[in-house]
């Protein structure tokens, strides 16, 4: 079956208006469809910088020079404008409060289709589906103030997920959140990813809670891809490491044993779970 | 300032709660344009007992008295800057007819207030921003007015937070002359019209994201039609417009005074 | 040291954010208050510094009810930083910014200047000193704010939510720092949701939930008490997790540190091999 890249970057650099150096310099990465893709690195890394590439918020919101290529969707990004690439591609942000604007929850996820002129019966249809889709159709008439920090980003969720996009781009959107709800909004996309086949594109520094559900990670530092490839070869690289990342305690065990003689499968762990089961596989109970 | 306790919506299920916004709009016009016609009391007496029935269908009473003695201090203004500008321009004298006039003036000032407090009390802010949208206000004003509504919470706790933060830091905003406690409040307005503009930065970011500007003729999830409620609140507020400008013109209205 | 006694604390709205808390901060300590959000977590410490005044109960701050002095005076003694260095930040350059507190409290012009240069230093921000701190990123200014705190060298020290948005770097370095502060005898108090970081700081724990502390103990042990953990919505730490998978194996249960995980594992291991 032929692989289809939603997502395309050659070369990409970035600077802000007024910045002296780039934030962003020779990002090549390609993100194929239905994927679930990490994009983490050390603060100032560049990664917020390159989500926003992704919907053309760069170059059109924020000016500044942008050289090289991305495209999205198929559509290069410095020739469509935002709202159109809004359509294909949706970005959640990393606070929750101040991505939603309406008096109640429903009003907010229909914001975006309410924008692109839908019809009622069409905008109820989608509405409805998205509430459902994230957990939240109970609490769609309270106001956004008035719910709890993971209710929030669920609606933000279900607001960019009404839209039917085929890429969804999450920037840290836990960071405010405590871990419970955070796991929470982890298995919420992971369902989009998985149920509709939605391609995932999120950036997080917490590994522990994120890196068993991707296949696809994307290092990055001081404004370059500095390792993208499969989470398991990627996370078990000394390098990461060495970059500042904070691997997932289970991988460092993990490494940590074989370093030290340990006969234990060379499977590089993501999660408790994976490290259980191969700690099972050679330790006898006693 | 319990003034404006009674203009705080209060989310509760009534008849009136469930008018059309617009509607209630022109009833508060036509209250607003038959107190102007009509300076006298006996006339607005009735006025303001006409509304009664509304605030207690509304269930918003407590509110609505919250109100009204909110207003009675400016009320007791009105009546004694009233009488007596005209017991000086009346060489000294108090007239029946002026002070008659006065309590006029004060009685419409009431009326307005009770007419706007039931229009507040009764409409929450998504009903009035919907109907801002449907009543072919640009988008971008009514945007502006609900998304001020819903920032307004969260812009005061995060003043009390800011506050807080800079009181943990010596900061003794009782203390200190006048100047002193106006410069007290540069440590909580900057980080909060900092904050404020970080936070529409993000607010921005968030709209592009969802396809803000798309379609020329944007279309609304929810629509406010007219109900058999509305159009009784729109006859009985034709029928005290054309009945107060029939007042106006034709029947004049006897001083209480004279009643005796 | 802190005193708390029986508080209760009822916000103007009516809600009950702390029902009968009694606990006590000995001088020198560091303490993780841990809980959902709601849980009552900031709240209490809101009342260390005297910002809230318990509804009933007393709190005692080196002997002096917080009911009975100013909000001014406390903080003399317990600095708080605020989870979002944004809500503090108005100077125009780190020096005003670190002097701000100083001269609220009426230091001499000449100990400001000696506490500003210390405090840039411990922070390593003398570098920026003359710059604005709006021109700073977002972990720069998590450090003016934690200088400007400490600029007056409280006794004690109330971080609040310190870890959100940092990444593996910064917080490694936050956890240095707080060791550091250790040594210097300083109480430290984090309030945090972070079960990773603290699992690596091992502190003493107190978990609240619907404004009551519901455990209270060392870390270790809190953080691999399943039930506890449960009732306050807590995540266990990873190193935690696995070590509760492999109790059936006959490991102990109470492991948060990932080099005793290592030793244990290895021994196990070796001990099989012969």
């Amino acid at each position: 079956m032929e692989s289809m890249a939603v997502i395309e970057s050659k070369s990409l650099t970035y600077t802000y208006p007024g910045a002296s150096k780039p934030s962003i310099s020779d990002v090549t990465i390609k993100v194929e469809k239905g994927e679930f893709v990490l994009i983490t690195g050390p603060s100032g890394c560049g990664k917020t910088t390159l989500c926003r590439c992704f919907n053309g918020l760069i170059p059109h919101f924020y000016q500044g020079e942008l050289t090289g290529e991305m495209i999205v969707a198929g559509k290069d990004v410095t020739k469509f404008q935002t709202h159109e690439l809004a359509k294909h591609v949706g970005l959640v942000f990393q606070n929750p409060e101040n991505q939603l604007f309406a008096l109640s929850i429903e009003k907010d996820v229909a914001f975006g289709l309410e924008n692109l002129g839908f019809s009622r019966p069409e905008m109820r249809e989608r509405v409805d589906w998205a509430l459902k889709l994230t957990g939240i159709y109970d609490i769609r008439d309270r106001s956004p103030h008035e719910v709890s920090g993971g209710q929030q980003q669920r609606v933000a969720i279900a607001a960019v997920l009404a839209m039917q996009p085929e890429i969804i781009v999450l920037d840290e959107p836990t960071s405010f959140l405590d871990p419970l709800s955070a796991e929470r909004i982890f298995e919420v996309i992971h369902e989009l990813n998985q149920r509709l086949g939605i391609t995932v594109v999120l950036v997080e520094h917490r590994l522990d809670l994120t890196a068993r559900y991707a296949t696809h990670i994307v290092i990055m530092d001081r404004g370059k891809v500095c390792s993208n490839g499969d989470t398991r070869e990627v996370l078990r690289n000394e390098e990461t490491r060495l970059v500042g990342v904070g691997i997932p305690k289970a991988t460092l065990l993990h490494q940590m044993l074989i370093k030290s003689g340990m006969n234990i499968s060379k499977v590089t762990p993501l999660s408790s779970d994976e490290l259980v089961k191969l700690l099972t596989e050679v330790l006898v109970p006693r | 300032m319990s003034i404006f306790d009674g203009l705080k919506f209060r989310k509760v299920y009534s008849p009136i709660h469930n008018l059309d916004p617009r509607i209630k709009f022109i009833y508060v016009i036509v209250i607003f344009v038959a107190a102007l016609l009509l300076g006298s009391i006996l006339p607005l007496l009735a006025l303001f007992f006409l509304q009664v029935p509304f605030v207690l269908l509304a269930r918003v009473h407590r509110q609505w008295l919250r109100s009204l003695r909110g207003a009675l201090f400016l009320a007791l203004f009105i009546l004694s800057t009233n009488v007596l500008v005209k017991w000086a321009s009346a060489g000294y004298v108090f007239l029946i007819g002026d002070l008659e006039s006065s309590v006029a003036m004060t009685l419409r000032f009431v009326v307005l207030v009770e007419s706007f407090s039931v229009f507040f009390l009764t409409t929450s802010p998504d009903m009035l921003g919907l109907a801002l949208e449907q009543s072919h206000v640009p988008y971008e004003f009514s945007f502006a007015f609900t998304t001020a509504v819903r920032f307004v919470p969260v812009l005061a706790e995060e003043a009390q937070t800011i506050m807080d933060a800079q009181k943990a830091r010596g900061l003794e905003m009782e203390k200190g002359g006048f100047m002193k406690r106006i410069r007290n409040y540069v440590p909580v307005l900057i980080p909060l019209i900092v904050s404020a503009i970080r936070r529409s930065l993000e607010l921005a970011e968030a709209m592009e994201s969802r396809a803000w500007g798309a379609a020329k003729k944007r279309t609304n999830l929810y629509a406010l039609t007219l109900h058999r409620g509305d159009f009784a609140m729109l006859a009985i507020s034709v029928i005290v417009l054309v009945l107060a400008i029939y007042i106006y013109l034709f029947i004049p209205v006897p001083l209480v005074s004279s009643l005796f | 040291m802190i005193l708390v006694e029986g508080v209760s604390f009822k916000y103007p709205s009516g809600v009950e954010a702390l029902k009968g808390v009694s606990l006590t901060v000995k001088d020198g300590e560091f303490i993780a208050i841990m809980g959902q959000n709601g849980a009552g977590k900031t709240t209490l410490v809101k009342h260390f510094n005297g910002l809230l005044k318990p509804s009933s109960g007393t709190i005692r701050v080196d002997g002096v009810e917080t009911t009975k002095t100013t909000i001014a005076s406390l903080s003399k003694t317990v600095g708080f930083v605020f989870q979002n260095p944004d809500h503090q930040l108005f100077s125009e350059t780190v020096e005003q910014e670190i002097a701000f507190a100083l001269k609220n409290f009426g230091f001499e012009e000449a100990v400001v200047e000696k506490q500003i240069t210390w405090a840039l230093n411990l922070l390593s921000l003398e570098q920026y000193r003359k710059t604005s701190p709006f021109m700073l990123s977002g972990g720069e200014r998590k450090r003016v704010a934690l200088a400007s705190v400490l600029a007056w060298d409280p006794q004690i020290l109330i971080l609040d939510e310190p870890t959100i948005g940092q990444d593996h770097e910064q917080k490694e370095k936050l956890r240095q720092f707080i060791l550091q502060l250790q040594t210097q005898g300083k109480t430290v108090v984090i309030v945090t949701h972070d079960v990773e970081f603290v699992a690596e700081c091992n502190p003493r724990v107190i978990l609240m939930n619907e404004g009551k502390i519901v455990a209270d103990g060392e870390g270790k042990e809190i953080l691999t008490n399943t039930a506890a953990l449960v009732e306050s919505s807590i995540v266990l730490p990873q190193v935690a997790q696995i070590f509760k998978k492999l109790e059936p194996l006959g490991f102990p249960s109470n492991v948060i540190d990932i080099y005793e995980a290592k030793d244990l594992l290895l021994n196990a291991w070796e001990k099989q091999q012969r």
